[in-house]
Order: structure tokens, then sequence, then C-alpha cells
């Protein structure tokens, strides 16, 4: 497979590691009364749909940016890939201290 | 001799080569197979389940039953297909699956009990008693059965592999592929042209017919000539395009050496890796043929096949140049086979037709409206059985070519998701939709197999193909021979209460099919399996859609109602060496050596693997006659005096930036925000489902600056998630991440002369306890003047340092504090001691970080903070992880010369041994020179409260048992008066 990385072009699918689930990026509020369930959830329950998914990569042969994948996990077609600190995300639980 | 004129040989050379011993002789051009038949040489192998003989069948890659065992010694190669393994000075080859020589093969015994071993025989058989399988049945199937051996020897020989990239790849160098590559090589698009055969021009090597009024041949060379002159074109001849994978990548393996004896300086096969941005697949087709009563002698071989040994090799497939030749079809094709033979004075006599409408196209003798309905000829072919309107009649015939029409390839156009689609014009399944994205289907692939139209439909799909991705091409003048429209009526097997095989190489007959649908194994997916049609090396290619045919008449179905096949890669068999590309032995993967690598070696160190890393294990002295005695003099060195060891490989990740304190405090799971500049902490991180992933060291340098040390196993994967943590869940924390593990190398000072021996090469820097105690750190220069790092930690126990200095700096600075520490006891010490000492201390090290512990398990608890969020902290306090009681112990043997064995599981004493009682396990163990005796670690339930108690360590591997007492885990200074020191 090729992966279109956002800032470096057509890359081997090699030079990737995969993770999974882009759902990952969105870490439950350890705070909540229903933390315990949430996170339970959080490492757990993944969906593994037949068709378009958003996953995870790691360029660990490369730049070590973490990507954000559309791919159809039927055709191994390529939608789309984001750098992970420009994709969406929950809002944060915590204000970064000084 | 068979031998007859023409032929693309070079007659002046003769090759001598052995058969099964006896020596032979042919010439270059030939395969093994044309050069056995112009000796006179038909039976070739046995088949694979009935011990029936074998002759040539095909004249390609599509061979099911002339494999043989190609070469001696340890490149012995099993299954080789005759057709294709080029002639070459002094092969040598073997018949398989034989017991006795190849004309009396013993285990022809099986082909008289058939009528036992029919389809399912074997599930229905070797169901009971269950044991017998493993024990009984299946050795002696698998000696019975199995084709050729396999040398049992490592290969000699280097492969090689390697990435290619280009606009436009062909795959099959005949006339739809060399039209496709001409048009695109004269247009400028980088091309690469690929083909399995050592010659190219597929099909048109085969034929007579001349092309642009030339012989085809001089037309090739010319297009060949052509070809090789453009830079922008790359052939890769005797090379298989093996499968399409995703994105235009292909793999292709290319034989570089398989036509020498040995491979000299070049490699024996590279693997190539192919990303096209379109494709041209023209792998042309393969001839069926039409099962009839006993259609497997040596002898009967398919039509096509006939005709390329005729006209390609020179040879005809009779023994004798006098004997009878026979043509048995039910398309046109078939009779252009007669029309080649008797262009070389081959007795024909004549064309068996099952078309009552059948044409006549020479001076042959035709039987219209007829079927072979027998043959004859223990060895070889004698005589067929020809029926007509009822009437039999036996005729001697020493060769018997078959034609039942030919099927596409359109292997690599289902690799994906495309199925093929019947067409009922040409009779055969063309590649369907859903192929691999930006392949074109051209020639025979796509069922134009006729010269005119292959040509230039190869042409038309290379400026279809270029103008998707931007290029203009246009379409070459080509010759186009007169199109001869081929007729054919399909005729799927001849109906006989004898057996008539479908699968060669698997021996399967049209009986194993109708038992198959008597027994409502009917979908393709079933018939396959249970009479393992197509599952042989050849993988049906001359069988799967005549098996289908016949299901789909028995069923009283259409073809594309009973289904279709599909393929999978590789198109033919890789070499499992081919696929490892060179990347074996010492090359398998990348060795990473230490800094201090090379003084290590000086000093005689025994390396060992940690990981990719190799390090030094021990450092034997001259009259140490075991290993044993080297570990105990380093770990004994270390606690007396001082000891060296290198520990570079510890992952180092430098952290930095205005939030480098908040994410350290979010990833370790005790409080990191407290930490001073100038003080380390030891740190724990969790997984986010709560259990102990790793430990390590933070050092703070800076306000905005840490170094973090992890674990030598884990060093990448930590990296790994500590960017997760940064780019996916805390994006706008001020941080960066950098791994430094390769930039420093790390030196563990250790033992009580671990300050003296510093204090002598570092520059004007206090040591002393009260300026720099145990969990500071700073940096500082040595040596007048070279930067490095210090950090006061300690995995040994003792008074202990460890000191970084930039990675080239290593070697030198370890020699240095060699020679500095002469009279202190300087003593370098490998892994070995390094483990006994952490043992001795109760360091929790990767035999407990195995992924199944909690920090609490571990002794560890009260570090992780619940006053902050950390990754894990959650889950850690889940039902089932929190309430966990085994603890961390210490075990030492109850009689001081028994060992401690790690991986025992730990039982309270009078207890059964068994799952239900487990109380835990040992982890680590070793012989501890500081106790005089063997010592554990382990985890066991309750431990902590059962200090004195004596467990039993139960090895029912090797039916142990040890008593062993539970003591603290520190063996060694307990109070951490010595590391404070």
């Amino acid at each position: 497979m090729l992966i279109p990385h956002p800032l470096l072009g057509l890359r081997d699918a090699e030079e990737f590691v995969y993770l999974g689930d882009a759902s990952l990026m969105q870490r439950p509020d350890p705070d909540s009364p229903t933390a315990l369930t949430d996170f339970c959830d959080y490492v757990f329950l993944r969906d593994n749909p037949a068709g378009v998914h958003r996953e995870l990569w790691f360029h660990e042969q490369g730049d070590r940016s973490w990507l954000v994948v559309t791919r159809n996990t039927l055709t191994h077609e390529i939608l789309g890939a984001e750098l992970a600190t420009d994709a969406a995300r929950p809002t944060v639980t915590q204000e970064p201290s000084a | 001799m068979t031998r007859i004129r023409g032929g693309l040989i070079d007659r002046g050379t003769s090759l001598s080569f052995t058969f099964d011993g006896k020596t032979y002789s042919g010439h270059p051009g030939d395969t093994l197979a044309s050069a056995l038949l112009a000796n006179g040489v038909r039976l070739m192998g046995r088949s694979f389940k009935y011990h029936r003989p074998r002759g040539v069948f095909a004249a390609g890659s599509e061979e099911p039953n002339a494999m043989v065992e190609l070469r001696e010694g340890a490149r012995r190669e099993p299954n080789t297909r005759a057709t294709v393994a080029e002639l070459y000075e002094g092969l040598v080859a073997k018949s398989q699956n034989r017991v006795g020589p190849l004309s009396c093969d013993v285990l022809a015994v099986n082909d008289v009990l058939s009528p036992f071993f029919a389809a399912g025989f074997y599930y229905k058989t070797f169901m009971w008693p269950r044991a017998f399988w493993e024990k009984l049945y299946e050795p002696v199937i698998r000696r019975a059965a199995g084709l050729g051996q396999l040398s049992m020897q490592a290969d000699p020989d280097d492969y090689d592999s390697g990435f290619l990239h280009c606009d436009l790849l062909v795959i099959g160098g005949g006339a739809a592929g060399l039209a496709a590559a001409l048009t695109t090589g004269r247009a400028g698009a980088r091309v690469v042209l690929a083909d399995e055969d050592f010659r190219l021009g597929g099909r048109l090597l085969s034929e007579r017919d001349p092309l642009g009024g030339i012989p085809a041949v001089d037309w090739i060379a010319g297009l060949e000539a052509e070809l090789d002159s453009l830079p922008n074109v790359r052939i890769l001849r005797r090379t298989t395009v093996f499968g399409a994978y995703d994105h235009g990548i292909y793999g292709a393996v290319a034989r570089v050496a398989d036509h020498l004896k040995t491979p000299g300086a070049q490699v024996r096969q590279s693997l190539w890796r192919i990303t096209a941005k379109r494709t041209v697949l023209a792998a042309g087709a393969t001839e069926r043929h039409i099962p009839f009563a006993d259609n497997d002698r040596p002898g009967i071989m398919l039509a096509g096949a006939m005709r390329s040994y005729a006209n390609r090799w020179a040879v005809t497939p009779q023994a004798h140049a006098a004997d009878p030749v026979a043509i048995f079809t039910n398309n046109d094709d078939g009779h252009r086979t007669a029309l080649d033979l008797m262009a070389q004075e081959v007795p024909v006599l004549g064309v068996i037709d099952t078309r009552s409408d059948a044409p006549k196209l020479g001076d042959y003798t035709l039987f219209p409206d007829a079927t072979v309905t027998g043959s004859k000829g223990r060895l070889g072919l004698t005589q067929i059985q020809i029926t007509r309107a009822g009437q039999s009649t036996w005729v001697d015939c020493a060769a018997l070519g078959v034609s039942g029409g030919w099927n596409p390839n359109v292997h690599l156009a289902s690799h994906h998701r495309g199925r093929p689609v019947w067409d009922a014009a040409t009779q055969s399944f063309l590649p369907g939709p859903g192929g691999p994205e930006g392949m074109h289907v051209a020639g025979a692939a796509a069922g134009r197999g006729q010269t005119g139209l292959a040509l230039a439909d190869g042409a038309k799909a290379a400026v279809a193909a270029l103008a998707q991705i931007g290029m203009s091409a246009s379409l070459p003048e080509l010759p186009a021979p007169e199109a001869t429209a081929d007729t054919l009526t399909p005729c799927w097997h001849v109906p006989s209460k004898k057996r008539a095989w479908v699968d060669f190489q698997n021996d399967v007959t049209v009986k194993d099919i109708a038992l198959a649908h008597q027994e409502n194994m009917r979908p393709v997916e079933h018939l396959k399996r249970w009479t393992t049609l197509g599952m042989a090396t050849d993988q049906g290619k001359t069988a799967n859609v005549t098996a289908l045919a016949v299901m789909a008449e028995l069923s009283g179905k259409s073809i594309p109602e009973t289904g279709t096949t599909i393929f999978r890669p590789p198109y033919t068999g890789v070499a499992i060496s081919a696929l490892g590309g060179g990347d074996s032995g010492d090359s398998f993967r990348p060795r990473r050596l230490t800094p201090t690598h090379s003084w290590a070696a000086t000093r005689g160190a025994v390396f060992t693997e940690v990981g990719a890393w190799m390090r030094a294990q021990y450092y034997p002295q001259t009259g140490e006659t075991h290993w044993r005695q080297t570990v105990d003099r380093e770990a004994k060195a270390v606690r007396a005096g001082v000891g060296l060891c290198d520990v570079t490989t510890l992952g180092k990740i430098d952290v930095q930036g205005a939030d480098a304190t908040t994410f350290l405090n979010r990833v370790y799971a005790n409080m990191m925000g407290t930490l001073r500049v100038g003080r380390v902490r030891y740190g724990l991180m969790l997984r986010e489902d709560g259990f102990l992933y790793d430990d390590g060291t933070c050092a703070r340098l800076a306000e905005d600056h840490y170094v973090v040390t992890t674990t030598t196993g884990n060093a990448g994967l930590v990296y790994r998630n500590l960017e997760f943590a940064r780019q996916c869940l805390w994006p706008e924390l001020d941080v960066h991440l950098i791994s430094t593990t390769d930039a420093w190398a790390q030196i563990a000072v250790a033992g009580p002369n671990a300050r003296s021996l510093l204090s002598r090469i570092v520059d004007d820097f206090d040591l002393s306890n009260d300026a720099f105690p145990f969990m500071a750190c700073s940096t500082l220069t040595i040596c007048n003047g070279l930067r490095a790092r210090l950090f006061r930690i300690s995995f040994s126990g003792e008074l202990a340092y460890e000191l970084a200095v930039p990675a080239r700096y290593g070697n030198a600075v370890m020699q240095r504090l060699a020679e500095q520490g002469a009279d202190l006891g300087v003593t370098p010490y490998g892994i070995e001691a390094l483990s006994v000492l952490r043992i001795e201390k109760g360091h929790a090290a990767g035999a407990e970080l195995n992924g199944q512990t909690t920090a609490d398990m571990s002794g560890l608890g009260m570090m992780v903070s619940r006053k902050k969020d950390s990754i894990g902290v959650v889950m850690s306090r889940r039902d089932g992880l929190a309430q966990d009681s085994r603890r961390m112990v210490g075990l030492q043997p109850v009689e001081p010369t028994h060992t401690v064995t790690p991986g025992a599981h730990l039982f309270a004493q009078g207890d059964p041994q068994d799952m239900a009682h487990d109380q835990g396990w040992i982890t680590s163990a070793c012989y501890s020179p500081h106790v005089g005796s063997s010592i554990g670690l382990g985890f066991l339930l309750q431990g902590d409260n059962r200090m004195g108690e004596i467990v039993i360590a139960a090895n029912p591997l090797a039916g142990e048992t040890t008593q062993l007492r539970i003591v603290p885990s520190h063996f060694v200074d307990p109070e951490g008066e010595r590391l404070r020191a």
C-alpha cells in the first residue's frame, strides 16, 4: 500500500506502524463519574467496519508523525491522510500548567 | 530420435545432461522437457495419488505432470517443472514420487486400489481412532504421497531484492505485451516489460505464421532491438510477475541464474517490488483439455503444446518418427496443430473432432462428430479408441494432441476483488470488474488471442493506460495478419465408465467430481476441498475451468450459475529464499553494536543478542572454564571494588519544551511534576488498561529539559507511545521528543570505588555525597573538556553512576576508565553479572514487567499517584486488577544446593499441583555469589504476608519440585545504605 503523507507525499506502508481506529484519540475524561466505564470502552471496544475507516498510522521509519488515514477496508482505497495534530479531537480535559 | 527441422535451438552447440542417472544431449534453447522428448524419453514422472506413469502435458508454466528434482546436494530443488527448466551443460534431474525405478514404481499398487481412494477417502477413513491420525496415518500418508524431497541443507546461494518504479508495467512479452511495450517506449514513458520465459515472444515463438512478411522470430528480434535501445524501457526476462498488490504494487521474481549450473558471482534469484502507475496484463491463455477414459498416458498432451514442441523446439512427442500422431479437438485451433505437424512431415493419422460440422483445413483424415474414448500403453501411448456414431475402433497412435479451447490467464486480474465473468462467445472466463486499479487486460488474456487482434489490443491498451496518467502515445504501425475466426463447440468431457482425469497432478477424475456432486459438495469451494482439485503445485491451471464445467453439467446448471474460478498470489510458486530477498543469516535484520563494542571485543567479551543489539554477556579470563565462574567473579568485583558496564542500549528520550513537566506528569504514573532541576526520579509507566508497562529514570537537566530512560526492549515502543500521547492526545502541549539512544554512549560505573574512579576523569566537579547525592544529575565535562552527563543512579544496589558521553567517545572513555581504575580493581562486567546484581537487589526488569503484572504486584503500588491523571491510572483501579493480591517476593532454596528455576509455578505445601491451586510463578533466578546459593524473584499470592514460609516450586516439564523459602526481595543491602554511601 501507498500512504499519501500530507508532508512527504506517497510513502510505502512498510515505513509505517499501524495502530487502528482513530477513536483512540478521544481519550475519556478521567474525572467523569462514568470514567471507569468510559475507559473500558475506550481501551477494549473498537468498531471494525467493512468499508470506510479512520485509522491511526505512525510514520516510524520516517518523520515520526502520527497520521489519521481514511481507508476503505474492503478495497484498501485510501481516501485521505492528515497529521493527527491537525485532526479533529475532543475537548481537552486538563489545562497545561505553566 | 524425434528431433525435426527448424526450431529455436542452437544446433551448433550440444549440452549434456542426466535424467535418472542416464546421460542425454540437448541444445541451448531447449527446456529439460523438450530435450527429453528429443531423446525419446516420454515417461517423466508419477502422479501424486495413484502413481500413474506420466509424461509432459504442456509446454509452459502450467505443466501438471513433468515435475522433477533438479540439481544435486544443497541446491536440489523438488517439484521443478521440466517444461520451464532451461537446459544447461551438466544439468542433473531426477524423477520423483516413486519407490523403485520410474518405470516400475512399487506404489503403483495405489492405482489398482483406486476404487478405495476416491474423493473424500481420507476424510472418511482416517477419522478413528482419533489418536491414530498424528502417530500413524499422517506419517504413512505423507511418506507415500508428497512430491519431491527437500535437500534439508541450507541454501548455498545469494538472493537479492529491489524496487522498480514505472509509468506502465507490461506483464507478458507475447504479441499484446510487445505491442504495449513498444507503444509506451516510443512515447517516452517509463516501461517495465516482464516475461516468465527466457525468450520474448510468448505464443508467437510456437507458431509458423510470418509477421509483416518476415518470420515472426525476426520481427520479434527487430522489436526487441528497438526496445533495448530505448533508455526508458526495462526488459525483465525470466521474470514472473506473481502477484498484484495494493495501489499498483506488483511482486515479481527474476530467475537470474537458474539457467546456469551455479550462479557464480550472481545472485540466484531477485525479488522485485514494482510500483506501476498503470499496468497492461498480457499474460496470454492456457489451453484446456477434454477428459476421456485413460487420458493421462505419456504421449497425450495439449495440442498447442505439441505445436510448440514441433515449431519452437523441433521435437515431436512420439518415440519414433514413423509413429502416427492424432489430434482430438472441439475447435479449429486443434486443426492448426495437425497442419503444422504435417508441414514438418510428422505422420498425422487424423483429426478427431467432436463437432458434426468440423471443417477440414488440410490434407488429413477428418473424423467429424467423433470422440476419443480410450487409450492403451502402460508407460506410453500405443493405441487410442475412436468412437463415432456408436462405433468404436482401436487404432495405433503414439501421440495425441488434445484441444478443448483456451482459458485466458486472468489470474492477476482477480488477485483483488475481481471475479472473472463467463463469456459465452469465447466459452471462457474473461477478467471481470473490480480487478486491480489501473490494470488494463489485453490480448489472449482478454479473450482476444488471435495474433493480429492481440497486437492491436496491446497497443490500444497502452495508449488508454497512458492517457489516464496524462501521457499521450500514438498507435505504432503493426503487422495485421488476416484474422481467421476460430470456432469452438463446447465439449467438456467424454463420458465413460473408466477414469477420465481432470486434474492430473492431484489425480482428480470426472468420477471424483461426480462423487462430490452426489455427496452435495457442489459449490466450487466445496468441490475443491473435497476432491483436492486445483490444490497441487500447478494450482489447477489446466483443470479448474473444466472441472467447473463438468460440475455444471452434473447439476444441470449453467457454468456461471455454478461458480467461477478466482485466484490468489502467487501465479506460480515462489521460493521462500526469493521472498527473503537475501535477508537471511547475518543479514536477517540490522545488528546494532554498542559504542564500546570494539573495546569489549579486545577484552575477549562473549556477546549475546539483546533485541537488535549485540551486548557483552561476560568477559572470560584465562583459567576460567565455565561462564558461571566468570559471572560470579564480575558480580563480586562490583560489590567489592568497581565495575564498568555499557548500558547504552537503554532507551533515551530527550523531552523539551515549556510543557515538558505537564507532559511527563501525564505519561508517568508517579508524580513527576515535583522533580527539581538536577535530580533524577525512578518512573513507572502504565498501559492505558492499567497494567505495568515500563520503568526507567527521569532526569531533569533544566527547567524545560528532561532526559527519560526506558528498558532496552521497549525503547522503540515507549518512544512511539509518547509520540502518540503528544500528537494524538495532547497536541496543545508545548513539548517535543527525540530519541537519543544512539547519540549518547552510557557507561555504568558501579561499586564502592566508583567515586574514586570517576574523580580521576571529571574536570573540576564535586562528586562528594553532599554536592552530588544519590539521584542527582548534572551536565559536566570530563577528560579535559569532553561534554558529558552524569546520573547518580544504581541498578546494582551499590554506589553507582551512569556516565553519558557523545556516542563516538564511548569507546575511548571506557578505555580511559579501565586504565585509570587499574589500582581500584576495576572490572568490566557483562549483562549476566548485571542481571545477577539486580536480582540480588530485587529490582524488577523485563521478566517482572511482562504485561501481566501491576504496580501493586511489584510492590510499587504506592508510587501510583491518585492526585493527578496519567495514562492507565483510571483502569489500574478496576475490579480484578486492584484486588490482585499476588506480590513480588524473593525466593531461596531450603536446601542451599538446590536451584531456583524460572518459569516454575508456586504451590502451598501439601496442595495438589494443578491450575486451581496455583499461587504464582518464578520470574527470574540466578546463582548469587553474595548469598552463596541460587536465588530468585517471583510473584506469590499474598506474598508480602508470607515471609519465612516454605512453598513448593513445581516444574512439571522436568518433573521436578523444589522447596523454597519466601524472603524479602532485597537480598543485598535492604536499607539502601550502600547506594547512598
